[in-house]
């Protein structure tokens, strides 16, 4: 069966995220970060940051809410039990803060087959209250025996 | 740092309900990691770590060489090769590939019980 590749270049809805110093806090602690930074609002003012700063893959939490619509879409139609997330990139920008207000867009990059194997590639670019870009994302999911 | 050097080694071993917390923290309830149960129902030996935590670890390693500023971690991309397993040590390493002026590219991996769980791994940081 060959991947349906019409999805292709569709973009979704802005997903917008507001940063709290708590949730901040219970990211850093369960991936075992321990910057004072992440934690302590003077030692991240110290640091020349707004408040206390997002680890750099708190850009999971808030991209999530842009992510998930594209990955579920009828029109991008992955066959979720036979997926597996093969790749990820990040290239970081402007530091996020507690307190920053985070709109990520997301869109199908790209849908092919190789090797017996369905890919299916999102781009999500986020940006902070300012329109000044935090993050851009590359997910690529891996769909086997299509 | 120059090339050819390693970074600093870390080393983590996640606890029975670090998969939970993780879920909890990033928002991913796939049942795959937080349900044993469905998990073996599916083939898979136990509730897998998330990929995006092995990745967090990575990024960890990385910025830490850097001095752990959170600005000094510019870009990083990776492969989620096999799967995590809660309870076993992982090990992250690292090493210098390039360097020019500011910017550092690190090549690194995250091993578990000595299989790659995080594969071609490159991370570019800043160093100032």
């Amino acid at each position: 069966m060959p991947v349906d590749a019409s999805a292709k270049g569709k973009r979704f809805p802005p997903f917008e995220y507001e940063v709290g110093k708590e949730k901040i806090r219970e990211f850093a602690q369960a991936v075992g970060e321990d910057e004072a930074v992440y934690f302590d609002r003077a030692a991240a003012k110290a640091a020349g940051l707004r408040d206390v700063a997002a680890p750099p893959m708190f850009a999971v939490v808030y991209s999530a809410g842009a992510v998930g619509p594209a990955l579920f879409d009828p029109e991008v139609s992955i066959e979720f039990a036979l997926m597996v997330h093969g790749g990820q990139e990040f290239v970081w920008g402007e530091p996020v803060c507690s307190g920053d207000t985070i709109t990520t867009v997301a869109e199908c990059k790209d849908i092919f087959e190789k090797d017996g194997k369905g890919f299916y590639v999102f781009e999500t670019v986020s940006t902070n209250q300012d329109g000044e870009e935090v993050v851009r994302a590359t997910w690529t999911n891996i769909v086997r025996g299509v | 740092m120059d090339v050819g050097d390693s970074i600093p080694e870390l080393r983590v071993t996640p606890d029975r309900f670090l998969p939970h917390r993780y879920a909890g923290a990033s928002g991913d309830f796939n049942p795959i990691h937080i349900d044993r149960e469905f998990a073996t129902q599916v083939g898979l030996p136990g509730n897998i770590l998330h990929g995006l935590y092995g990745m967090a670890l990575v990024a960890r390693a990385n910025a830490a060489a850097a001095g752990g500023d959170p600005r000094s971690l510019r870009r990083l991309s990776v492969q989620f090769r096999g799967m995590g397993l809660p309870e076993q040590e992982i090990v992250v390493s690292g090493t210098v590939t390039a360097v020019d002026g500011d910017r550092v590219t690190i090549d690194t991996v995250a091993e578990q019980s000595g299989k790659q769980i995080i594969k071609n791994a490159r991370a570019e940081l800043r160093t100032t």
